[in-house]
């Protein structure tokens, strides 16, 4: 009935029976998740807030609830990741030359969850919240091209990450790091569920980011509002392409390569076993086919957000946009083509090394090209140092010191001596914390008061930034220095007493930076306090350049009242300036906007019921949860009635509430950006 | 007994079509010309303040691979000292100069574009590139893991294990677990696989790292210059007993490392079929030393992992 379930697996019954340090904190993350379950559901019923939950949000096609939901999913997947981040740091700290509290099985789970939640339901959720906040904005669209895909997406990753938690309480997570390589991940190596959990969390994640990039790029093809070329599209948008192109092509092979695990693991295949005639170097080949592109796909939307920031921040249009259009197509082409720099110690022949080593140093080039562009975007700018820009400028600073190391382990000579060891775990820290992490939260920072209608506190912003920078370098300078120290990579003790200094300067930072999630999270109640003298009604905080902000904050479903044209770039500095900005249009009709649809929940309950059944062998509730998932897609498909009508009259009744909320607006100066007096109307060439 | 790659079941670690035919030049290594290491200075104190035996590492370099591979790494930082410091300069002169309020530069707005500045931008990352990729193609060939460092090698194969690794020394007849003794200033020839999931063998003072993989035969030629201790181990993540995983290599001079072997002939027991299924299990394992062992022991591990070697005796037998 419960297939090789059995009461042993829940976490505390587990720490019951065997009360160790390892089980206990165990226990006490399981009891964590139960208990913030448990607290959602209490304060959702004491609110009554469960129909406009449902109605609101989880049914709703609207791109930006869509999008809000995705950033909402990946900061809960944030603020776990890095308490486990700082709890392996403790460990390794305190287990130098001993034991240390965690045992190396439950060490390995750490590493795995961390590594693949910050990937797959941290980076992803994030940046395919903001792109589907943002870009169809700034292409001047009323949503994407797949509404209900769209939310289906968003099923199947929350689905996923939905596995992971679940792993915290019942049976245990993989060991086999982020990556899962075979053959460690075969049965005979690893038994039990962790693997499969694994499999099928990052399975159910991999399938909605490519339908999310097949979404987003047709979003782009098709939906770009009249006038607006590609070559006029802004800068966030081409990277949200290039992303999205990677997401097509990129995630097939970890679909490939998760599946062709699970079968070896439930079907006795042999792709990747030692025997038999499998072999598990095409395990690393497809992982990494896919591996390298995800590394773009998770740092060119940062770019294309550092790119407005630096624009908008310094009052200037981008410096060199063709040239960064260029250089990001180049990236997104080349990141095909180096993923053997991942395996250069797998033996095969110089020739091969060398031709990917080259490969890889010549996607230093665009980079290096648009780090310059950024530079000289800012120059002969007028630069407000508020906090986007402060991370945007760290970023540069950061982002070059993990390009130098990364040429580095691009030569093979020296990745023989580095490969897998800290030096590389530092490395690609350095890329996607501030190539990653800061790019979306000066994001969140921006966008923020578009989408709620407030802006977001300065002051906590600016002790966020400190923390985080801090706490970023304090965390992972060492790990370099480590690593040329011998310290390899998923080590859970060293009987090594010099290592101890600097670990303890990285567990300094890695609580650092747990302050620095503190100071966002402090960030956003403030503001929620403060909301009326935050307020931004008019909806330009920092006098954009680009569509969305041509509407109010928070915008209406259907973001524009009639769809904008455009003849340049930086439309709406163009309409500011020439004082076409707030005009009452006079061809306002009747409009169209999807209906709700209880398809993606229903897929979202039904994916994390198959997914948990098939970890456990629990065969019946996985045919019962296949049968629903695809039941709902099926019964969907004899809904004809998917479109809500918005008369005329409606549209008109809102944007003439808007412009008379304007009209009643002072417009600020870039200096009283940051104060009260800020309500989102920008006074022209100030 | 690489000798038998290919023709009794093995297979090379490569993958299709990347034949090896054109490297296997003879050129040494140490002859080959290297950027001499001027930068050393700044970083060892840095290196040292954590106090402790920190010397590990290629910046500690005891061999001629990891010697090639520090100098390599410094050249690499010098070249890309060109595209990086002016970044950090121009950086804080641009936020002073252009900050608004009190900026004292010139705004244009609508400035985005300057040819010349554009053709420099791309200009100086491609001479970097073509600078570093010259000297990458021409180390990564030099260094080629599979290319023997001078002349009459000492063969060592190695057996990577849940969570140990073996050491069998075919041309002596010795073995060990968790411990290796060479020859210092003789080339060294690993030639590794896994009885079980794949690993990486390293030992970073000398430098070079391959991975060891079951059922296939990689292979790595280091040397030590000199007498010397130094750390190996896996860096592969296969399992619990990883972190225990690790060995010491001892470098002797060659009559030290004679008497070594004599002592090991006369005094140690043999490494028999019971102590071979003793390690084949998933355990840590203390550092040994063997007399003996049973001939073709390597090649038979890797036929049993394949799955083309008896199934019932074990490679011990
Ligand atoms: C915010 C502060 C962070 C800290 C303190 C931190 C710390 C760590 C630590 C201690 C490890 C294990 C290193 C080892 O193997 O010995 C690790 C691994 C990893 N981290 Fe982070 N991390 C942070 C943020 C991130 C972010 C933002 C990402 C990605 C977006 C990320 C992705 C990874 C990955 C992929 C691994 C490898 C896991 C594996 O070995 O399979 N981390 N991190
Ligand atoms: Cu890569
Ligand atoms: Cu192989």
């Amino acid at each position: 009935m419960l297939g090789a379930l059995d009461w042993q697996a829940i976490v505390f019954v587990r720490a019951w029976r065997d009360p160790s340090a390892s089980e206990l904190i165990g226990a006490a993350a399981g009891g964590l998740a139960v208990t913030g379950a448990l607290a959602a559901v209490v304060l959702l019923s004491v609110f009554r807030l469960w129909r406009p939950l449902w109605s609101g949000w989880l049914t709703s096609l609207d791109h930006k609830k869509i999008g809000i939901m995705y950033i909402v999913l990946s900061l809960v997947m944030l603020l776990r990741a890095v308490i486990e981040a700082a709890l392996m740091r403790l460990h390794q700290l305190v287990a130098v030359g001993q034991g240390g509290p965690l045992s190396p099985e439950h060490f390995a789970q750490l590493f795995s969850t961390h590594g693949t939640i910050m990937i797959f339901f941290m980076a992803m959720p994030l940046l395919t919240g903001i792109i589907n906040y943002v870009m169809p904005l700034q292409i001047g669209a009323r949503d994407v091209s797949f509404p209900l895909l769209n939310a289906i997406s968003l099923a199947l990753t929350a689905a996923g990450a939905a596995l992971v938690m679940v792993s915290l309480v019942i049976g245990r997570f993989s060991t086999g790091g982020w990556s899962g390589y075979a053959t460690y991940t075969e049965l005979a190596y690893s038994m039990g569920e962790g693997v499969d959990y694994w499999i099928w969390a990052v399975t159910l994640s991999s399938l909605g980011s490519t339908l999310s990039g097949l979404n987003f790029a047709v979003t782009i093809y098709k939906k770009r509002c009249p006038g607006m070329t590609l070559f006029r599209m802004p800068l966030f948008c081409w990277t949200t392409l290039c992303t999205s192109i990677l997401m097509i092509f990129a995630m097939a092979p970890l679909t490939a390569a998760t599946v062709m695990l699970a079968l070896d693991r439930y079907a006795g295949f042999h792709f990747f076993t030692n025997d038999a005639g499998g072999n598990m170097m095409n395990y690393a080949n497809l992982f990494w086919l896919f591996g390298h592109p995800e590394v773009y796909i998770l740092i060119l939307p940062a770019f294309g957000v550092y790119s407005e920031v630096f624009a908008t921040f310094s009052g200037k249009t981008l410096y060199g946009y063709r040239a960064l259009v260029f250089a990001t197509m180049c990236i997104a082409v080349l990141s095909f083509t180096v993923w053997l720099h991942h395996f250069f110690t797998m033996g095969q022949s110089a020739n091969i090394n060398a031709v990917f080593g080259i490969a890889t140093m010549t996607i230093g080039i665009p980079t290096g090209v648009k780090v310059y562009e950024w530079l000289m975007t800012m120059v002969r700018g007028r630069i407000r140092l508020t906090t986007p820009m402060l991370f945007a400028v760290t970023f540069l600073v950061t982002f070059v010191l993990g390009g130098l190391t990364g040429i580095l382990l691009a030569n093979p000579t020296i990745d023989f001596s580095v490969h897998n060891s800290l030096f590389l775990v530092a490395h690609f820290h350095n890329m996607l914390i501030p190539g990653l992490l800061f790019g979306m939260i000066a994001a969140v920072q921006v966008w923020f008061p578009k989408a709620f209608g407030f802006r977001l506190h300065e002051g906590w912003g600016v002790a966020g930034f400190v923390c985080w920078v801090a706490g970023f370098y304090l965390a992972f300078m060492p790990l370099y220095a480590l690593g040329l120290m011998g310290a390899m990579r998923r080590t859970s003790q060293w009987a090594r007493p010099e290592y101890g200094p600097w670990l303890a300067v990285a567990l300094l930072g890695a609580v650092l930076v747990l302050g620095g999630v503190f100071c966002l999270a402090m960030q956003l109640f403030v503001s929620i306090r403060r909301r009326k003298e935050l307020a931004v009604p008019v909806g330009d905080p920092w006098d954009g350049r680009t569509l969305e902000w041509a509407c109010p904050a928070p915008p209406p479903e259907w973001n524009f009242t009639v769809i904008p044209k455009v003849a340049s770039g930086d439309a709406f500095t163009v309409m500011k300036r020439e004082g076409r900005a707030y005009e009452m249009p006079d061809d306002i009709e009747d409009i169209e906007m999807p209906a709700n649809s209880a398809v993606a929940p229903v897929i979202c309950v039904a994916s994390v019921a198959t997914g948990f059944a098939v970890t456990w062998h629990i065969w019946w509730l996985a045919v019962l949860g296949l049968a629903a998932g695809w039941g709902a897609v099926i019964a969907r498909s004899f809904v004809l009635d998917t479109k809500r009508r918005i008369p005329a009259a409606t549209l008109r009744a809102s944007h003439a509430a808007w412009l008379d909320r304007l009209r009643r607006t002072v417009p600020v100066s870039r200096a009283g950006e940051t104060d009260p007096r800020n309500d989102g109307l920008a006074e022209h060439g100030a | 007994m690489v000798q038998a790659r290919g023709a009794d079941g093995m297979r090379r670690a490569q993958m299709a079509g990347t034949g090896r035919g054109g490297v296997t030049g003879t050129r040494s290594v140490c002859a080959a010309r290297v950027p001499r290491i001027r930068h050393l200075p700044v970083l060892l104190p840095l290196m040292l303040a954590a106090c402790g035996d920190a010397r590990d590492g290629i910046f500690f370099a005891a061999g001629p691979v990891a010697e090639a591979q520090r100098a390599h790494f410094f050249y690499i930082l010098g070249w890309m000292a060109v595209a990086i410091l002016p970044i950090f300069v121009a950086l804080p002169f641009v936020l002073w100069r252009y900050r608004y309020g009190r900026g004292r530069g010139r705004y244009a707005p609508e400035w985005e574009s300057q040819r010349l500045l554009e053709t420099v931008f791309w200009a100086v990352p491609v001479v970097i590139v073509v600078a570093l990729g010259v000297m990458l193609w021409r180390q990564t060939i030099r260094l080629d893991p599979y290319m023997p460092l001078g002349p009459d090698p000492m063969t060592v194969e190695v057996v990577a294990m849940d969570w140990k690794f073996l050491f069998l020394y075919p041309e002596e007849g010795v073995a060990s677990v968790n411990t290796l003794t060479v020859p210092a200033g003789r080339p060294l020839r690993f030639v590794l696989t896994s009885a079980t999931v794949m690993q990486s063998f390293v030992v970073p003072r000398l430098g070079g790292q391959i991975y060891a993989m079951g059922g296939m035969v990689t292979e790595l030629n280091l040397q030590a210059d000199a007498p010397g201790v130094f750390r190996g181990q896996n860096t592969q993540y296969n399992g619990e007993g990883f972190a225990q995983q690790k060995f010491e290599m001892t470098a002797m001079a060659p009559d030290a490392f004679d008497a070594w072997l004599a002592r090991t002939r006369a005094d140690a027991p043999p490494l028999t079929p019971e102590v071979w299924q003793s390690l084949d299990t998933r355990a840590t394992a203390d550092p040994a030393v063997y007399s003996a062992y049973p001939p073709g022991l390597f090649g038979r591990v890797v036929d049993t992992t394949l799955g083309t070697g008896s199934h019932h005796g074990g490679a011990g037998q």
